[in-house]
């Protein structure tokens, strides 16, 4: 756009002013989540000292955390979870995502209906049923039950996302593979699959941080602390009572927000076509 | 649309005799070998806990406690209860505030990053963090920032004078409900942005010059270019956003769990807390349900909409 007409002050009203703004809104509670579990109780519950500023740093917080909490095995368990049922959702959602999206056959578009409809329900229209189900399965407090009910999230979404890239590939690539002799499987496995990995990544990490950030069903299935995710042991366990660690607290939530940072940073640009495929693609 | 892979000759014969559409093809047989695994899963864990949530709406069922057909008891009883009406009108102050919020807030932040500066990538990168930590332990944060005895925003407001101890953000029933709005935008606005610069990107660039030779104001500009071709894009977002803030749950849990007094509680949480903490499924199911009505409107919209085009 146009913005270079009017000098630096219509720049800094347009560009840097706004900016400021929005970055300052973003990452406050970023800066606070970090400062806070920095700083020993007796600077922490000081209302006189100014709050934005760390005067004792300490690393006390993050020492209780690891050594007097579960926090490492809670942080495992999230991490099996994420990745298994990424795992799962990625194959599933690709053997519905194919056929959709490149083989006309009857009742497909029933079919594209109810993945579109299905991704769109969301999860507290059927926690109730499925705590219900869960448990008659027998897979209370079992990484299991959450492993299996995650899909039901990732799966539309994957496909969706993969239809998008799927339609991309040209068909004359699969006919010429055919006519060399190629199955159906084979033309799918060997030409159009690999054409498509930057589908597979964006729709990986997106349902990878999807599964981190999943809370509803862990707090009602997982109520051993030895089972539980990060999310549900912080707000479950690092709370007790009326009483508030906040360090800890803090310090938690920033370990925990940490793993799906670091993959978010390396994979910017494919999260944020998996972002905006659905909506600006069309 | 899908691209046909069948011979043409079947093709042709399909439209001469109309039961020949249902010759299974070679086609047909791989797609539904291929979608037979997760169609299955998606019945089962999807479609299957949807009618059984219906069915246990019409039970009146408490946990471990065999359950007893009841009709629309529970459905009476939620139109009877003057916290299912509160429950309605927040979820839709809620989802009607924070959506206008967002909307608004990811359009100005979209139009600010679709302008040349330095670093920025790592901006865009930094200003989609919210979205991406998990909601929980982002929230976690806002509830230490609007803690009643230690909320930093007071530190601040009775250093310029406001009365000790400051304003009770999370105990006062309209603060409340302002700080649920509040932090449900600070963490679904970067979605907005990011999914509408994308979009401002499609744009081409002549088209402004166009208009700026035609003396068209950077207003004009933006009523008359800009917001016409957004369109599309801001409509898909907005009703996926509202879906998905109509049924939220994480936040206003943790932060308020509902209160003070009832003032937070949305359908999501409301019932959870019939269903989980009070073990009345049935009952539970029911409210849950509730939401069924306005939900069913949008996703099918939605739905249909991204088919289309």
């Amino acid at each position: 756009m146009m913005v270079t007409r009017g000098g630096w002050r219509v720049r800094a009203l347009q560009l840097w002013l706004p900016l400021g703004f929005f970055l300052v809104l973003t990452l406050f509670p970023f800066y606070w989540m970090a400062i806070t579990s920095l700083k020993p109780n007796a600077e922490l519950y000081n209302t006189r000292m100014m709050p934005l500023l760390l005067y004792h740093p300490t690393l006390k917080h993050y020492v209780d955390l690891l050594t007097e909490t579960p926090f490492l095995l809670w942080t495992w368990n999230t991490m099996v979870v994420a990745v298994v049922s990424t795992a799962i959702s990625l194959v599933l959602g690709v053997m519905l995502a194919y056929p959709l999206a490149r083989i006309n056959f009857p009742g497909s578009a029933l079919i594209a209906f109810a993945v579109a409809a299905t991704y769109l329900v969301p999860q507290p229209l059927l926690f109730i049923p499925m705590a219900d189900i869960i448990n008659r399965m027998g897979l209370g407090d079992t990484l299991t039950s959450v492993i299996l009910t995650y899909p039901t999230m990732l799966v539309p979404f994957c496909a969706w996302l993969l239809m998008g890239y799927f339609k991309t590939v040209p068909q004359e690539l699969e006919e010429a593979a055919r006519i060399d002799g190629a199955s159906h499987f084979q033309a799918m496995w060997r030409v159009v699959l690999p054409l498509c990995t930057p589908g597979f990544i964006s729709a990986g990490i997106f349902a990878f941080t999807l599964a981190q950030n999943e809370f509803l069903y862990a707090l009602i299935f997982l109520t051993k602390t030895d089972v539980r995710t990060v999310p549900v042991g912080a707000i479950a366990e690092l709370i007790r009572g009326d009483v508030f660690y906040w360090g800890q607290l803090m310090a938690a939530a920033l370990l925990g927000s940490i793993p799906v940072a670091i993959i978010y940073s390396f994979f910017v640009e494919h999260y944020v076509a998996g972002l905006t495929a659905g909506s600006v693609k069309g | 649309m899908a691209l046909r892979s069948e011979p043409v000759a079947a093709t042709t014969l399909s439209r001469r005799l109309p039961w020949s559409r249902l010759r299974i093809t070679e086609g047909t047989v791989f797609s539904w070998l291929m979608l037979a695994l997760p169609v299955l899963f998606l019945l089962a864990f999807v479609g299957y806990p949807f009618i059984y949530g219906i069915w246990l709406s019409l039970e009146d069922r408490e946990v471990a406690r065999s359950a007893t057909f009841v009709g629309l008891a529970n459905f009476i009883d939620d139109a009877r209860d003057p916290v299912f009406w509160q429950v309605v009108r927040n979820t839709f102050v809620y989802t009607f505030a924070a959506t206008i919020l967002k909307a608004a807030g990811g359009l100005a932040l979209a139009l600010v990053l679709n302008q040349n500066f330095r670093m920025k990538n790592l901006v865009r990168a930094l200003v989609l963090l919210p979205f991406i930590v998990p909601t929980v332990l982002s929230t976690i944060a806002w509830m230490w920032i609007l803690d009643p005895a230690f909320s930093v925003i007071n530190w601040f407001l009775v250093h310029v004078g406001v009365p000790r101890p400051g304003p009770s953000w999370l105990g006062n029933p309209y603060l409340a409900m302002g700080s649920i709005i509040v932090v449900n935008t600070w963490r679904g606005l970067p979605f907005y942005a990011i999914t509408l610069l994308a979009g401002l990107q499609t744009i081409p660039g002549d088209l402004y010059e166009a208009a700026t030779i035609d003396g068209a104001t950077s207003w004009h500009r933006f009523r008359y270019v800009t917001l016409p071709l957004l369109r599309p894009v801001i409509l898909i977002v907005t009703m996926f956003s509202v879906i998905f803030t109509f049924a939220d749950f994480q936040l206003v849990y943790v932060l308020t769990h509902g209160g003070p007094a009832n003032a937070t509680h949305l359908f999501a949480t409301y019932s959870f807390d019939i269903a989980m903490s009070a073990g009345q499924l049935g009952r539970g199911a029911s409210v849950a349900l509730a939401m069924l009505p306005a939900l069913a409107l949008v996703i099918v919209a939605l739905t249909l909409y991204m088919r289309k085009r």
